[in-house]
């Protein structure tokens, strides 16, 4: 859980100077929007998809108090257990207390937002309890003690020289003078050393991509089988998550997993896709004996009947953060919040206030384009605004700019006075400007000129030249 | 507690009570009907269609697959496939009564094992309820039969897939999976071998579940 969101414009500043991230950022954001543009070119029925997976989701959120009745009822019938709980506090209590009773020592973790969300790795240490994250990305975070800067990549942000040197300094059990010829082979030593951790924990703890209320079941989706040794192995499965991710039953779910792995990484279907049902059964061989859902509000249901409902229906596939351009420019650790891009900036300052996160909705350049590749077809822009307006009405955006945009209002709803000054200003700047044809410096534009030269206007404003095409049809 | 707060800030978001028992009752009956939402066409083929078309997905996610005439060609088939991939002859079978009549003692080099894989089986063979030609996906619930370690422990895993049992979509799967009963407490939908692009982006196979996953096609019955 990092906190440092008011520190945007300072992160995104060292995040551009950064050129190990650059490199990364560089090497990552064409691909991810290729692969899913080639997943989404083979089947046709994709848009029509996104449709049905919106509705899906609108359905279930409408009318989420009676899901997560039945849901609860079901899981109950397959011996489970859930745990309702409102807050972060609430939640990291019930998983201790849950691995307490398992008298565990070591938990193994899949890949869990959630858990992010609400610093659990730190609790648990703290109480004495060894958090081991497996999913590839996550666990060379934990050893680095970073915070994730992708939804799904976790560590996309890190060099491969960097996995190494972290791995040289954390493995100190293996020889010293080993060689890592190729990335396989640093995949061959985490998947060793990761082995040994899952067949040792206690507790096994996942998130869950979806939930299914019919028959009390959690879904998960993995592509490196981290989730599902997870969920295998301990004796315990404790799954934390949030109350958003219901769906009513299994057909609904489907229809999900449809437009899922396309919007995220391009597969038409992840690996691993595991519906976990309650404990282990009469006769079986494997699986958990124990199961349990930690089921977390942390300020979803406030959402609930406001313009940002429709943040409810996010499947966290990070489409919308492989295609920001902003997101692409800074990478996620300048956000500073849990959850980065457009999908974390209008849901972060839902979860930890908008004093916090007031610069988050103003990191858009409002292209569309997050929008335009939702699976479920959040509005995000619009979201944003509104989160522009309140943190205008609040008062929390700096006196000059306040009045800036006081001065700008004033024109923009007085027609006439707005083309005569911008006429006014076009005219001049052109005759100012037409030697040299733009300009270096201009006063109250020192952020933008700073970075690249303003050209100079030539002729008239865009609403004369209209007018006057107009005038001559 | 929680809940009850939890189902309050819900009700007072929705502007209404707890939902009225006519409500209710529609609500139930729509998640019982299994509607199907849209299908994709592509996996609605005829038999021959669908057993090409997952066999054309299992490849192109980085699987392997045989056709088999029969399950006395199992031994046989699975012998060379390790032969060629340089692997000790030595599996651990999950103890399914359609594995158990394969003919292993005419095939006396290759060590068969019946039962859980453990840490320290190269190999497994397991037995799929049903493939979804649509994405070339293995349908793998779990049973006393059907081991899960057997899936996701060895670094080989060598499936067995009745062609018969290759279905168009997972809804067909899932439709069938309900006729024998109540959801399974795994069901695992695997679409390949595992892998991982956490390392720069770059696709290495081999993660945390197998590095290989080879699919075995009996075309005739017995």
């Amino acid at each position: 859980m990092l906190q440092s969101s008011e520190a945007f414009v300072g992160n995104a500043t060292t995040a551009m100077a950064d050129a190990g991230l650059q490199r990364a950022l560089a090497r990552a954001k064409p691909q991810f929007a290729k692969k899913r543009q080639a997943a989404v070119d083979k089947l046709p029925e994709f848009e029509a998809l996104r449709d049905i997976a919106a509705g899906i989701k609108d359905h279930t959120i409408t009318h989420l108090d009676y899901y997560l009745e039945v849901y609860a009822n079901a899981v109950a019938r397959s011996g489970g257990v859930v745990h309702w709980c409102s807050t972060a506090q609430d939640a990291r209590e019930a998983v201790l207390n849950i691995c307490r009773k398992a008298g565990a020592k070591t938990v193994t973790k899949g890949k869990s937002m959630v858990t992010e969300e609400i610093g659990l790795n730190d609790y648990l240490q703290a109480n004495a309890i060894t958090p081991v994250e497996t999913d590839l990305g996550e666990y060379i975070l934990q050893l680095r003690r970073e915070p994730p800067s992708h939804i799904i990549g976790p560590a996309f942000h890190l060099n491969r020289e960097q996995w190494e040197e972290s791995f040289r300094e954390h493995h100190t059990q293996l020889a010293p003078e080993r060689v890592f010829h190729e990335r396989r082979d640093i995949l061959t030593e985490a998947r060793g050393i990761l082995r040994e951790k899952f067949l040792a924990a206690d507790v096994g703890i996942t998130g869950a991509n979806f939930l299914i209320a019919e028959t009390g079941t959690s879904v998960i989706v993995t592509n490196e089988g981290n989730g599902d040794l997870t969920q295998t192995l301990p004796r315990v499965h404790v799954v934390v998550t949030g109350i958003e991710k219901l769906v009513p039953n299994i057909e609904d779910c489907l229809a999900m997993l449809r437009v899922l792995a396309r919007s995220a990484t391009g597969q038409d279907m992840s690996v691993y896709t595991t519906f976990s049902t309650g404990g282990r059964r009469v006769g079986d061989l494997d699986g958990p004996e124990e199961y349990h859902v930690v089921l977390l509000d942390n300020g979803r249901s406030g959402m609930v009947g406001t313009p940002f409902q429709d943040m409810l229906r996010c499947i966290r596939c990070a489409a919308c953060m492989n295609h920001c351009p902003v997101y692409g420019a800074v990478g996620g650790h300048a956000y500073g919040t849990t959850y980065p891009g457009p999908m974390g900036a209008v849901l972060s300052p839902m979860l930890q206030g908008i004093e916090a996160t007031q610069h988050l909705p103003n990191a858009s350049t409002f292209c569309g384009k997050c929008e335009s590749v939702c699976p479920v077809k959040i509005p995000l822009p619009n979201l944003m605004r509104h989160w522009r307006e309140r943190e205008f009405e609040r008062h929390l955006q700096p006196t000059g700019m306040r009045y800036g945009l006081g001065l700008w209002a004033w024109f923009a709803k007085r027609p006439m006075m707005y083309r005569l000054g911008m006429r006014a200003a076009a005219v001049g700047l052109g005759l100012l400007g037409r030697k040299r044809g733009f300009f270096g410096k201009l006063p109250l534009a020192g952020g933008w000129t700073a970075g690249r030269d303003f050209p100079a206007p030539e002729g008239d404003t865009f609403f004369a030249k209209y007018v006057a095409t107009q005038r001559n049809r | 507690m929680s809940r009850d707060a939890i189902m309050a800030a819900l009700q007072r978001g929705l502007k209404r009570g707890p939902l009225p028992a006519d409500q209710q009752a529609m609500l139930a009956a729509r998640t019982v009907l299994h509607h199907r939402h849209l299908i994709p066409a592509r996996g609605q083929l005829d038999l021959a269609g669908r057993v090409k078309l997952f066999a054309h997905y299992v490849e192109r996610e980085f699987g392997t697959v045989t056709q088999l005439p029969n399950i006395a060609a199992v031994p046989q088939a699975i012998s060379t496939y390790l032969a060629q991939q340089n692997i000790a002859p030595s599996v651990v079978v999950s103890p399914h009564p359609a594995l158990e009549q394969i003919p292993f003692h005419a095939s006396p080099m290759l060590q068969v094992r019946y039962g859980v894989a453990t840490a320290h089986d190269a190999v497994s063979l397991q037995v799929a309820f049903a493939g979804v030609a649509e994405t070339g996906t293995l349908v793998l619930p779990s049973a006393p039969t059907r081991p899960v370690k057997n899936n996701l422990l060895p670094d080989t895993a060598i499936v067995l897939l009745r062609a018969v049992d290759i279905l168009a979509c997972y809804e067909d799967a899932f439709d069938r999976l309900r006729l024998e009963g109540a959801m399974p407490r795994s069901v695992m939908l695997i679409t390949g071998p595992s892998r991982s692009a956490d390392i720069e982006q770059t696709l290495e196979l081999g993660a945390h579940g197998p590095r290989r996953l080879h699919v075995l096609i009996i075309d005739g019955q017995g």
